[in-house]
């Protein structure tokens, strides 16, 4: 049986040198739930959501993820989560189908979602072009596709509205809703409060590396 | 998963081949500037022209090596790589053999700039391969490593020879006297012990990287 | 955060008595007896030459190693700079005997004076890079800023040895053979590793983040470190085919008190370096960040 907490954090730290970009962060974050983390730039989000996908180890404290330590079981972590990140963890020079192909390829799958994930992204038509002909809204329309390929339990959107235009938002909303009716659990960490606040079942607010406030959102109808 | 690794490095290789193509011009130009130090004298020409094929192809090589970090680093590829999760040391094998392949078709192109300009001929083709396949995956091996150090950080083109030159020497060595020794003849039958010089070199070098290659690229 | 609660310790070491234990053993075995001997007593215990070289190298080597690792870095140097005064003194009179006591070599003559110093320097240089091998090691399963610490302490001191032991060589190669560099492998060997290490001191200046300065340096030092018998097996083979072989670097027949007591300097003064380095290296990592805990762990390592 699935733990009910997806994610606990429990006096989260982490520093870039001198600067304490986490300090003292706990959060619970529900099996299932959409949780939104907003703050200003530099307030630690992205920090924090990296940490949870273990792409960066916290200083100080404990997290787990589905159960698992993020330090010590590192690769279980990786297994449930998934991040889109600011950084694309694109291949310029291969095309939008061959980078596809390349997460196919290392996860040991078939190559027949691709299609079906480029077509729900809208990049069907250019799925064999190379990426560095792409536009900053296109990768990260590739972005959300290679996530979605992964089929994650637990979703990591680091601003995912980013540089889309309002198609692209659409989507992302869109897509925010199939996971959670999935049953996957989504943190996102976003500037466009309003919008994900109807989408979002728990709030969280960082201030300079620390929890400002909490809140409960309700769910969208 | 090594498959995979594999299959990702050789086609990045092949779309970013026009590289190639340009280190092999600088490989090239090297050799002959090389000549230009010894002035042209065809007997002494000919007694370097190993040293200066694997001195050439350790200079080309640097350029390689840090430019098949490039595209890793971009986007970060590699850690989207790593959180898959992916095996880190089939991502570095995946990369050290893609290099190999690399410097073994970059090596056996230099041979008949070789040969023309030092008239440095040989008819033991065969053994001339293996040497070079031998000496280039000694440099591939760490070579990868480092590449994978020194593209996170600034200076890195200074920090990448800086750093493997030293190692390499027992493998350049090796290789330089294996060569030579095709070239000017072997009589003594010295070129095996070389060889497994080789052999030796890259067995411990390709087990030690790899090993330590998750330490390398993680956070 | 945890700030750190006990008070900074004044005494360097907790308890400095085994060390200094180990130490005496090997100094009274290393040069005490053979001092008595020079000047005609015997205190010597029945042990034949052989054993009294292995006791005080071995004890030696561990006093040594003890003081390096059981010393704390966050405490006054005073320890450290006893130890380097010490070893000062030995060099002294080991020099004193090496100079003007010892007899000239039968075929090298006064040259041959230099090996007092660059025999000692050579098994202290490669001392040092190997006690740089297993802070690399234990850096890589127990991150502590101390295991970093003393990690660029070993690495600086002896590269700094190593290119001693190169200027050494140079001069004696010049008045024996007529020119500086003869390509002896042990030598060779050791400019390779100057350079290897000099290396990984430039790749710590360029890497900001301290934790994979730490893990990278590691790595890179045991790489280096794995390749120096490599190396030197690869140089010798290369220069036996071509060249007479070249003189050793020690003598057959030698005056082995000027040796023990500058091997004995030497140790002193390079285990004094660094501890007094390592304190340099951990004051600047404690600039770097904002106050850590001197002794714990950064988070756990895999």
């Amino acid at each position: 049986m699935p733990p009910t907490i997806a994610i606990e954090a429990e006096k989260l730290a982490r520093r870039y040198g001198r600067r304490w970009a986490l300090s003292d962060v706990s959060v619970r974050v529900a099996a299932g739930s959409v949780l939104m983390v907003a703050g200003r730039n530099g307030s630690g989000k992205s920090t924090l959501l990296r940490v949870i996908a273990t792409a960066i180890r916290p200083d100080l404290g404990r997290v787990l993820v589905g159960g698992f330590d993020v330090v010590r079981e590192r690769e279980d972590v990786r297994r449930l989560t998934v991040l889109l990140g600011h950084q694309s963890y694109l291949y310029e020079s291969l095309t939008a189908r061959e980078n596809l192909r390349v997460v196919t390829d290392h996860l040991g799958r078939g190559r027949e979602s691709i299609d079906r994930v480029l077509d729900r992204v809208s990049l069907a038509s250019r799925a064999n072009d190379p990426v560095q002909t792409f536009s900053a809204g296109m990768r990260k329309r590739l972005s959300f596709a290679r996530v979605l390929l992964q089929e994650p339990q637990i979703a990591l959107l680091d601003e995912p509205y980013g540089q889309l235009d309002p198609e692209g938002f659409a989507l992302v909303d869109q897509v925010v809703h199939e996971l959670k009716a999935r049953g996957v659990t989504v943190v996102m960490a976003t500037h466009q409060v309003e919008r994900v606040a109807t989408l979002a079942d728990a709030v969280i607010v960082l201030e300079a590396g620390k929890v400002q406030s909490t809140a409960r959102g309700t769910t969208a109808c | 998963m090594l498959t995979a690794a594999l299959r990702k490095e050789l086609l990045l290789q092949w779309r970013t081949r026009a590289q190639l193509m340009a280190v092999f011009v600088f490989g090239a130009a090297a050799l002959l500037l090389f000549s230009f130090a010894v002035g042209p004298n065809a007997e002494a020409l000919r007694q370097f022209s190993a040293g200066f094929l694997w001195l050439g192809l350790l200079l080309s090589s640097t350029l390689t090596l840090a430019e098949s970090f490039h595209e890793e680093m971009e986007n970060r590829a590699l850690e989207g790589l790593l959180l898959l999760p992916a095996d880190p040391r089939a991502l570095y094998y995946g990369k050290a053999l893609a290099n190999w392949l690399q410097l073994v078709i970059l090596g056996v192109a230099l041979v008949p700039v070789m040969v023309v300009l030092y008239d440095a001929g040989t008819i033991r083709v065969p053994m001339l391969l293996l040497v070079i396949i031998l000496g280039t995956a000694g440099l591939s091996a760490p070579g990868t490593l480092y590449a994978a150090m020194t593209a996170q950080v600034r200076s890195k083109q200074t920090l990448l020879p800086l750093l493997l030159f030293p190692l390499i020497v027992p493998a350049l060595l090796a290789s330089v006297k294996a060569t030579s020794l095709m070239i000017l003849g072997d009589p003594m039958g010295q070129a095996r012990s070389w060889i497994s010089l080789l052999v030796a070199f890259d067995a411990i070098y390709w087990s030690l990287c790899g090993l330590l290659y998750a330490r390398v690229v993680e956070e | 955060m945890s700030e750190m609660t006990a008070a900074s310790p004044s005494r360097s070491l907790g308890r400095p008595l085994p060390g200094i234990i180990l130490l005496a053993i090997a100094g009274y075995f290393g040069f005490v007896v053979a001092l008595a001997e020079y000047h005609g007593a015997t205190l010597s215990f029945g042990l034949g030459s052989g054993a009294q070289a292995a006791i005080a190298a071995i004890l030696g080597v561990f006093g040594a190693l003890y003081f390096l690792i059981a010393d704390r870095l966050d405490s006054a140097p005073s320890l450290a700079y006893a130890i380097s005064g010490l070893g000062v003194v030995c060099l002294l009179i080991g020099s004193y005997y090496g100079l003007f006591v010892a007899p000239p070599e039968t075929y090298m003559g006064e040259v041959q004076r230099i090996m007092y110093v660059h025999v000692p320097t050579a098994w202290n240089a490669l001392l040092g890079l190997t006690f740089a091998f297993l802070c690399a090691i234990v850096f890589l399963f127990r991150a502590s800023w101390e295991w970093d610490a003393r990690l660029e302490a070993s690495i600086e001191v002896s590269v700094l040895l190593a290119f001693l032991l190169c200027c050494q060589g140079a001069i004696w190669a010049k008045p024996t053979w007529g020119v500086w560099w003869d390509w002896d492998p042990r030598l060779t060997t050791t400019a390779v590793l100057v350079f290897a290490f000099l290396g990984i001191l430039a790749l710590r200046r360029f890497v900001e983040d301290p934790m994979k300065r730490g893990i990278w340096s590691s790595v890179a030092t045991i790489i280096a470190y794995v390749d120096v018998p490599i190396v030197y097996y690869s140089v010798k083979w290369w220069n036996s085919l071509h060249q007479q072989p070249s003189n050793p670097a020690t003598v057959a027949k030698q005056f082995y008190l000027p040796l023990r007591m500058n091997a004995f300097g030497i140790l002193f003064l390079m285990t004094g370096f660094m501890m007094l380095r390592a304190r340099i290296a951990a004051l600047r990592v404690q600039q770097e960040l904002a106050p850590p805990p001197m002794i714990e762990p950064i988070g756990e390592t895999v």
